[in-house]
């Protein structure tokens, strides 16, 4: 984290001594210890580790849904306590509202903020378009493919205008031609707006491909193993030699943590 | 038997038209009780549900009076409320309201606690939350739970009547049973079949519109 001191901006996400502990049937376990993490505004940055990293313990932390044992979470400086539209989360699982049409489950953000039905038609119209949804406004969650739910759940968190995107594997159920295209859908969309991204994976394909830092995280007990600047111009191209490279310098550092960890 | 029954003409006796008067007193007995046991139920198994403080005070009782059948209520409710139509109309409430309640309770607390945290992180907060979250996604239960009380208020009116009601469908099969009228038994029996039936399809129907979205609960 040498470059820590070139940095005049605030981050907008600060991750100060983090630790978590949880405790399961009478024991704790200690599933982050002293994690230090700072993210810039409009960074894009991937959480990579194997499971039981507390990758996504630390994404839930910085979303609000869990709070920390101890050190502290901010964002401009204001510790996170909760859940807020700011920091709009996209899971795994979708976390649709399945008695929604496709336009409701968008519009229920902007809903809540109180906004005339003219503007939530709009807003809604608009991140309906956004990520190709306009024909299915009006089917259920239930009706749609893995893909476009999880279109519809990144629609719905950027029609609540959110200034940080949090992404808990949020491509990993899907087949491999439609995280491709999801992929690349959220390359666009996040260079059109002046969003943060923080996304958790254990692909090292897919982070070195989206992220402009690679956070790599080990466990027992999660922490911060390596921050990496990933070293590659936009837009990317899986099949080049040069990501290649990146990869599987990514890979090994990935093993060798895991190695080493195992050994000790 | 069933026309004579319904319209008279044949037989003229006792029972002959009498169908109209009978079906109108069980019928509004059945839905007036059936409606008090929707309008306690379903309030009461959202508190359940939702508040582990009522479910704590509430619960034991409730899981307690429910194996005890019905039936075994109806001495007791003719003490409460002496022998006659109220006691029968008690009878189904109560029968009615069991299902209710419990599958009532048991859609709130099986929502999805990630439903929660998305629409905490939509800005949903307090009493917002219980209308837009917690209602919706206990509707399918809280259906269920009507079509199940309705079916047990129809077979409990009947016992209702059977003892000390002058008008309604159980006592009509119960007098035609006293006066081995056997037609008018079975002429009872198909009318309350098929109201039972027609009233179940409207709850369907109901069910399928309002829980359109979800397709293992449409029948």
């Amino acid at each position: 984290m040498s470059d820590l001191t070139t940095r005049k901006a605030a981050p907008i996400l600060d991750i100060a001594n983090v630790s978590k502990v949880f405790d399961r049937n009478g024991s704790s376990i200690l599933a982050l210890k002293d994690v230090n993490l700072q993210i810039q505004k409009g960074e894009f940055v991937c959480l990579i580790g194997a499971s039981g990293c507390g990758k996504s313990t630390l994404l839930r932390i910085m979303g609000g849904f869990e709070s920390a044992s101890s050190g502290v979470a901010r964002m401009y400086f204001a510790p996170i306590e909760e859940p807020s539209p700011e920091r709009g989360m996209v899971f795994q699982d979708y976390g649709l509202f399945p008695w929604l049409t496709v336009r409701q489950n968008i519009a229920f953000g902007p809903k809540q903020r109180g906004l005339s039905e003219i503007q939530i038609r709009e807003v809604s119209d608009h991140y309906l378009n956004m990520v190709g949804l306009d024909k299915f406004a009006d089917y259920f969650p239930g009706q749609l493919s893995g893909g476009m739910k999880q279109r519809v759940s990144i629609a719905r968190v950027l029609a609540n205008d959110c200034e940080v995107l949090l992404m808990d594997e949020p491509f990993g159920a899907l087949d491999a031609l439609t995280r491709e295209a999801l992929q690349q859908e959220l390359l666009d969309i996040w260079e059109k707006t002046a969003l943060t991204v923080v996304f958790v994976t254990h692909a090292v394909e897919e982070a070195v491909f989206l992220a402009d830092r690679v956070v790599v995280m080990t466990a027992g007990p999660g922490r911060v193993e390596l921050d990496y600047k990933v070293p590659l111009d936009r837009p990317r191209c899986i099949t080049e030699p040069e990501f290649n490279r990146v990869r599987q310098h990514l890979t090994e550092m990935l093993s060798s943590h895991v190695a080493h960890r195992k050994t000790a | 038997m069933l026309l004579d029954f319904a319209f008279g003409g044949i037989y003229d006796d006792a029972f002959s038209e009498s169908l109209g008067i009978h079906w109108i007193r069980s019928v509004s007995r059945v839905y007036a009780a059936f409606a008090m046991a929707a309008i306690v139920g379903i309030p009461l198994g959202l508190l359940i549900g939702k508040e582990p403080f009522i479910r704590r005070l509430v619960d034991p009782t409730l899981q307690m009076l429910r194996p005890v059948p019905v039936t075994a209520w109806l001495p007791l409710s003719m003490i409460f409320f002496g022998v006659g139509p109220k006691a029968a109309v008690f009878l189904v409430f109560l029968g009615a309201f069991f299902p209710i309640v419990i599958n009532t309770t048991f859609g709130v607390k099986s929502v999805e606690g990630r439903l929660f945290e998305a629409a905490a992180m939509l800005g949903c907060k307090g009493a917002s939350m219980f209308r837009q979250v917690v209602l919706p996604a206990a509707m399918p239960s809280i259906f269920n739970g009507l079509r199940l009380g309705h079916g047990i208020a129809w077979f409990l009116i009947v016992v209702g009547e059977m003892t000390g009601v002058p008008e309604g469908l159980g006592a009509a099969i119960m007098d035609g049973r006293m006066l081995s009228r056997t037609d008018v038994v079975i002429s009872g029996m198909i009318v309350i079949g098929f109201t039972g039936f027609m009233t179940d399809r409207f709850l369907v129907l109901l069910n399928n519109r309002i829980l359109k979205w979800n397709p293992q609960h449409n029948v």
